[in-house]
This record gives C-alpha cells, structure tokens and sequence, in this order.
C-alpha cells in the first residue's frame, strides 16, 4: 500500500506541537534572550551581548558543579548499569526460581518519588535513628558518617542507583525479549558456552537499547537536583548552593534573583549535555563498523 | 526449551533484591513507630508500641487535614497532567507512524533536538515566562508542562508502527469510515497496552514530580504530596518547629502505595506494551 501524502497527519500530531512549541521551544527561545541582557538594580535591563557567558566560562563555582556532576557519570552511571545489565541477563536466561517476582521488585523503586526515596535514603544514613547510628551503636563499630564532605557524593550515587538500576533493568530486559530464541538454539548446538552467548548474541542485540539508557542516564546526571536538595536539610554544611549545576541555577534565580545568569548557566550546562550525549553516541556508532 | 534452574545464580540476584527492598521494609517498619519510639528502637525492626494506625489517623488530620489536600491535588496533577500527556503521545505517535505528511522530517528533528535539552534547565525560563503569563501558583504551571512526554511519543510512535497494519486502516477508508472515527475504532483497540504504559510511565513522571512545583508553587494549598512531605521534613530543621518524622514516614508511605498497586495491577499491560512497541533498535 502507498502511503498517501497529506494533511491529515497534522491533524493527529498538531496538538502534541502545539504544547510542545509551548513548553520547550518557547522556554529555550526565551532563555537564549535573557542571557543577552544584563539586569542592574540602578540602570535596569541593557543589552550585555556575551558578557553572562564570558563570566559563566570563568566562574569557578559553576566549573566546580559542572566537574562535581561529570565525576558522579564516570562513576555512578557505569556502576548502575552494569548492575542493571547483570538482573536483565539473569532474568532473561530462564534459570531463575521466581523470575516475575524479581522483575517486578528490582523494578519497584523506579515508582518510588525521588523525594520518598532521599528522605528514606536520608533517614537511614543519618545518626539520629538511622541505620548507620544503629549499627555503630549496637556493633561498636565506627562507620564513617555518610553524609560526610567524603562520601556525600557516593552517598547520592547510591539513592540514585536505587532509583534507576530496575528501570534500566526493565529497558534491557525488553529488548533481549525480542532476540529470536532460534539464534540461542543454534548456538547451543554449536556448543557455545553461556558466556559467549551473552557476548555474541545478545549484547550486541541490544545495542540500541544500552546506548539509549546510556543517553538517558548522562542527560540525568548532568540535571541532578532532587536528591542533592533534599539532602541540604541534613548536611546544609556539605550540600552548598552551587554543589551541582542544576542546584546552582535554581539559588541563582530563586534565592539571588539572577535570572540573566541563571538562564546562561542553564543554557551552557544543555549545550555541554547535548556535546557529551552526542560524544558517546558518535562514538558508539563508529565502534560498529 | 525449558533451561535447568540454577540455585547459585537465584542467590545472586538475590542481593540486588534485597537492596531494591530494604528502603521499602524500612519504611513500613517505621510507619508503625512513634516519634519517641523512632529514636529509641532498631530502624529494621519494630518497637515496643505498634501505632500504625495513630500515625496514619495523624497523617490524615495534622495541620486542618493539608495532606488530604495535597493528595487532592497531586490527583488533578495527574489525571489533566498525565492523562492529557497520554492523549498528545498517542495521537502523536499515530500520525509518526501511520502518516505521510509535510514536514514529517522537519518535526523529528525538533523533537528529537529538543529531548537532548535537559528539562530541569528548561526550569527556570519556564518560571519566568509562565510568570510573566501570570501563570504561576496556579495548579495550571504544573500541569501544562506536564502535558508533553518526549518519550511517551517515541513509545507509541514504535508501537503503533508494529501493532496497526496499514491493511486495516486502508479497509476501513474504502468503507468510508473517516479518519478520526478510523483511529478511535480500530486503532485505540490495538493500541491499549502501549497506551497503557505509556500513561503509567506520565503517572509516575506527574505523581513523583518535585523540581518543577518547586520552583511553580508559592501557596503551599497547591502543593502536591512530594513537596509537601518536604515541607513537613523542613520543620524539623526549622527553630520552633513541631518535628514530626513519624509523620513525614507514614506520609511517604501513603504516597507510594497507589503508584505500586498500579504497577502491580497492570503488570499485563505494561509489560507487553514494553516489550512490543519498546526500545530496541
């Protein structure tokens, strides 16, 4: 059947554009406006031109956040869906007692808001009545203070591996669901031992899928903001206004009322974001060939 | 081929249950403490007094009942937010799929262009346009953005490519059914489980939303549970404030359980409309 060539198509997506147009294109047009312009309490608004970006290149607390947040890809991100590779393995092979179970579960805490899971997270790093204070107390032992300036960071790493590991997991899973079980049978038949399955087969299978939760994973880093503002309350002394690039635009706008350079600082960290996301996909695709 | 179970790799995987679940026990142990009784008993195990009920009763009435308020209001998030979001991604991702249009190509790479950009840096030109508009501490600021899923339109969009063959919309033309009565007939049907997913994952979105009623949201009587719970946090850090862990435990209880009950429930659907329509390449 030819397809036919009409309108009828913007009919159906029309009202997706429009919200769309609304919502994202609106917002970045106007965030590339204001980081022109310059806002003085006597003066007014004047035309900057690139004045707010010379100053966000040199600014060392936003370089700071922004390096804060690319130490928490190099690490985190791996860790997380290595993890989340190894359950959808074990799940899709079949040998599993109660593999529903364990998909449904691992894949629990991606319905659990960010704000339950760094309250929860926060309760029990804490040395009031949290786990830690518990076992130190009832063990003798001397655990160090997760909240600490030293492991804030991985403290953050571990909520958000929580978080995401069942969703990545979920992600993997659907896509090995779709490699044609003929292939496995023929490689048993050749003999092929489990590793080499999983190394010829499948993981190359789901390629698409492991660059996408990639993707995906680094766009979440560079915006994290909910665990790192929750935790402020318990560790205001470690958590600072400008501990990540997100959290440094919102104290910025919102407790300093510099929306000019909040909306550059914005803009710099979605085109550094977009460069680093674009990198590993680039990157990906020539390791095919 | 049925595969020969193994105990070792069952055990394994264990570990990685075990983490997922050891918050979620936590919790539930600790929504049935009192706030003396928090401090004083070991956090994964219950104390002396069982006052789950009391807690839930206290959850309910503290402060003239706002958390029924902010459950109200997370629900109107969700249903015009996520429910509107469904419907956009769905007819969206039915025209992608299904239709040849002008300007196709040029909509996909706007699309896919704009996904790129983080939406929390979007946050704070969103605030000072929609305050501008005058639209802020209005439940509108929250549900507008809601009301776009970049990822939901890409879901129907491979979902409905594989799930709808053209033979049948052709048949229904010749008929003379016309486009939109088509779509709602025969394609709504087939498309269920990817609509179904697709409107879990918006729920989720909308419900656990927090950074952008944050920065939307003055008047704490349109606050949805997730800042709302963070209020109740706060006071303890505040000078004079009622503390009120207890609470804030049993509030965060009672915030996850429907979207739980709701993966749970639908598991079926989600889970083939993942796996169907889903990522792959």
């Amino acid at each position: 059947m030819a397809r036919r060539r009409s309108w009828t198509g913007w009919a159906f997506i029309g009202p997706f554009l429009a919200v769309f147009a609304f919502v994202f294109l609106a917002p970045i047009a106007y965030a590339l406006y204001l980081s022109l312009f310059r806002t003085r309490l006597i003066g007014g608004t004047s035309f900057a031109g690139l004045e707010n970006y010379e100053r966000a290149l040199t600014d060392p607390q936003f370089w700071s956040a922004a390096g804060r947040v690319a130490l928490f890809l190099v690490v985190q991100v791996p860790i997380m869906l290595f993890l989340a590779l190894l359950v959808a393995l074990a799940i899709d092979s079949g040998r599993l007692y109660g593999k529903a179970f364990f998909r449904v579960t691992v894949f629990m805490p991606y319905a659990v808001p960010a704000v339950v899971a760094t309250l929860m997270w926060g309760f029990m790093y804490g040395s009031q009545f949290g786990l830690v204070g518990n076992l130190n107390e009832s063990l003798g032992l001397s655990l160090p203070d997760p909240l600490s300036p030293g492991l804030m960071l991985a403290s953050i790493g571990n909520i958000v591996t929580w978080e995401f590991v069942g969703y990545n997991m979920l992600i993997f899973y659907s896509a090995l669901q779709v490699v044609p079980r003929s292939l496995y049978e023929a490689a048993e038949i050749d003999g092929a031992s489990q590793l080499r399955v999983i190394r010829s087969i499948k993981l190359p299978a789901i390629r698409g899928a492991l660059l996408i939760a990639t993707i995906f994973s680094i766009i979440g880093s560079f915006q994290l903001f909910n665990e790192p503002a929750i935790l402020q309350s318990l560790a205001p002394n470690v958590i600072t206004t400008f501990y990540t690039p997100n959290l440094y635009a919102y104290s910025l706008s919102f407790s300093g009322q510099q929306y000019n350079y909040s909306a550059t600082v914005a803009i710099v960290m979605g085109v550094l974001t977009v460069i680093v996301a674009y990198a590993v996909q680039l990157r990906a695709t020539r390791k095919e060939r | 081929m049925r595969r020969r179970r193994s105990l070792l790799l069952t055990v394994l995987t264990g570990i990685m249950l075990i983490y997922s679940l050891v918050p979620l026990v936590w919790l539930i142990i600790n929504a049935t403490k009192t706030q003396p009784g928090l401090l004083d008993s070991f956090g994964l195990w219950f104390a002396g007094d069982f006052a789950l009920w009391d807690n839930i009763r206290d959850t309910l009435t503290y402060n003239n009942g706002v958390f029924v308020r902010w459950l109200l209001n997370t629900l109107l998030y969700v249903i015009v937010g996520a429910g509107g979001a469904t419907i956009l991604a769905t007819l969206g991702g039915y025209a992608l799929a299904k239709f040849d249009f002008p300007g196709k190509r040029g909509v996909f790479a706007i699309v896919i262009g704009a996904v790129a950009v983080p939406g929390t840096a979007l946050a704070v030109p969103t605030f000072l346009m929609f305050s501008k508009l005058g639209l802020t501490n209005t439940p509108w600021a929250v549900i507008i953005p809601s009301l776009i899923s970049p990822f939901g339109l890409y879901l129907m969009w491979t979902f409905a490519a594989e799930a709808i063959p053209g033979e049948l919309m052709e048949a229904a033309r010749v008929d003379g059914a016309n486009e939109f009565r088509t779509f709602l007939r025969i394609c709504v049907p087939l498309l269920a489980p990817g609509i179904v997913t697709v409107a879990l994952f918006a729920m989720v979105a909308t419900w656990n939303n927090y950074f952008l009623p944050l920065i939307m949201l003055k008047d704490p009587d349109w606050y949805p549970l997730t800042l709302g719970l963070n209020e109740w946090n706060d006071q303890a850090t505040t000078a004079g404030g009622d503390v009120i862990f207890n609470l804030v435990i049993t509030g965060s209880l009672l915030t996850i359980l429907p979207l739980l009950l709701a993966f749970l429930l639908l598991q079926r659907y989600w889970q083939s409309g993942l796996a169907t329509g889903g990522v792959k390449d």
